[in-house]
């Protein structure tokens, strides 16, 4: 059943030190106001699942949140590298980054395995690439009705996940549309769940495509406008490119980005 | 160059899955130009969509708005890429080898890194899965590495019948565009052959630019200059880049 709450208790109650956690959002509807909070909280050793860890992970990551990182795709969308994700790696700044690599393909499937309360999922992929052998999630199964053999990935469970979305009502069903990514199957492979909204309405109007995670599959929901910046809502804001391309001189330095998480504190 | 020779490389009617920055470029350039039925799929999940202005990334609001169809991500690669549903891919490289084997993760040892690369993300499966893949890349001797440093996607292993063997649905890589020409696999050995030159470029650069001995097409050639409407439409979609 979900509550209602401020961003601060919501982020505090859900997401814990030592959890396997997403913030997720497809480019669209990215839970950024959560992240800052969760740095602002000095959350610790949290293994971070992403498909596309961006602007908001390499802020977790430089403020020393990430013990972890579980993802398919590590880049600044549009702009280029990641650099506090980059220094971690090259130079375990502020320190070391154990990963954990995937494709797309393979994550949204360890996703949707969790989400479906299975152990494993399987897809055609990663055949003749390095990642298999990286990882103990990637395995191969021999299928039971063809013989073919088949790459097998191991359910993505998470302590606790964190979406943004364009509205919930007062008893916490939450709705949200236009590119939506694989936050459902985020929160359904959840122990615990975080969904900041930018409004709470009476009533949820139906809207066509929308994907609607009813109330007794979230626990928290906080009122957060604005709070996917600069990705976006569709329908209440638009994407700030100028802001991922500042991001990038941010965070070419350790100082520049010091100064910016202290300015955040 | 690069971008309009990669525009011609996409046919009037195929299904083009897309990436952000020169892929998506040229995807709107030829359906501007003479490819209107191109139909656009990106990972995001948008569906046939068409832009009227260059989007800055995947998930820019304007594929939404423009698409045929939204769907979540995991529906994106188990229904639609991974049965063949997709007929060309784009695929960008940090390094490309002889054989068409792309790196997209790390310059140096894995564990210890060089250059951190952004990863995989949904390239594996697009090279796996297309019907086949068109790679765009600047060529140098950084780029066209002898081995890569790492198999991120598959291209065509070191030679004929490992893609069978692997089980690998679509045809791979089958035309390497670049700044200076345009490479093919050779039918018999899957090795990069080099068999167009951009107007202004020689064989001799070329070789000079590849980190292996290149082989070059006895009748290498000549790519047609740009011409006024591919020009036209070109400066215009960058003009209107958009948000």
């Amino acid at each position: 059943m979900a509550v209602l709450t401020s961003l601060a208790d919501g982020v505090e109650e859900v997401v814990r030190d030592g959890d396997t956690t997403a913030f997720e959002g497809f480019t669209h509807l990215i839970p950024f106001e959560a992240g800052n909070e969760a740095i602002r909280q000095g959350r610790r050793d949290l293994t971070l699942v992403r498909m596309t860890p961006d602007v908001i992970y390499d802020r977790m990551i430089g403020a020393g949140c990430a013990r972890k990182l579980v993802f398919s795709w590590g880049g600044n969308p549009g702009v280029g590298s990641l650099h506090r994700f980059r220094d971690a790696v090259e130079h375990g700044w502020p320190a070391p980054l154990e990963l954990e690599e995937h494709s797309h393909a393979g994550m949204a499937n360890r996703y949707a395995a969790a989400a479906s309360g299975l152990p494993f999922a399987v897809l055609r992929g990663y055949a003749g690439t390095d990642l298999v052998g990286r990882t103990d999630s990637i395995r191969t199964i021999t299928c039971p009705f063809t013989g073919e053999v088949l790459a097998a990935v191991s359910a993505l469970r998470l302590d606790s996940a964190v979406v943004h979305a364009q509205r919930a009502d007062r008893e916490g069903n939450v709705q949200y549309w236009g590119i939506t990514g694989v936050q459902k199957e985020a929160v359904l492979a959840a122990e615990r769940s975080l969904v900041t909204v930018e409004e709470v309405v009476d009533e949820l109007e139906p809207v066509p495509g929308a994907v609607v995670l009813p109330h007794w599959v979230v626990d928290r929901v906080a009122v957060v406008p604005g709070g996917a910046h600069p990705s976006y809502a569709h329908g209440y804001s638009t994407r700030d490119n100028a802001a991922y391309s500042e991001w990038d001189a941010i965070s070419r330095s350790r100082e520049e980005f010091s100064r910016w998480l202290g300015g955040l504190r | 160059m690069m971008t309009v020779a990669a525009a011609r490389a996409l046919r009037d009617g195929a299904v083009c899955f897309v990436g952000i920055g020169l892929p998506s470029t040229a995807a709107n350039l030829a359906r501007r130009t003479h490819a209107p039925g191109l139909v656009l799929v990106y990972e995001s999940g948008t569906i046939g969509a068409k832009p009227d202005v260059l989007p800055l990334s995947i998930g820019d609001g304007v594929l939404a708005e423009t698409a045929v169809s939204v769907i979540g991500v995991p529906e994106v690669f188990n229904y639609w890429l991974q049965p063949g549903r997709i007929d060309v891919g784009f695929l960008g490289a940090a390094q490309v080898d002889r054989f068409a084997n792309i790196n997209t993760t790390a310059v140096g040892a894995y564990g210890a890194p060089s250059v951190r690369l952004p990863g995989a993300g949904g390239a594996p499966e697009i090279a796996a899965s297309c019907g086949e893949v068109v790679v765009v890349v600047r060529q140098s001797r950084r780029v066209f590495v002898e081995r890569v440093d790492f198999v991120t996607s598959f291209g065509h292993g070191s030679g004929p019948g490992e893609r069978e063997r692997l089980g690998l649905t679509g045809a791979g890589p089958q035309v390497v565009i670049t700044d200076l020409g345009v490479l093919r696999p050779d039918p018999e050995t899957c090795e990069l052959v080099l068999t167009a030159l951009h107007p202004g470029v020689d064989v001799a650069t070329a070789r000079e630019r590849t980190g292996w001995e290149l082989r070059v097409a006895e009748d290498v050639e000549e790519s047609a200059p740009p011409s006024g409407e591919e020009l036209a439409v070109l400066r215009e979609l960058i003009a209107r880049k958009g948000g």
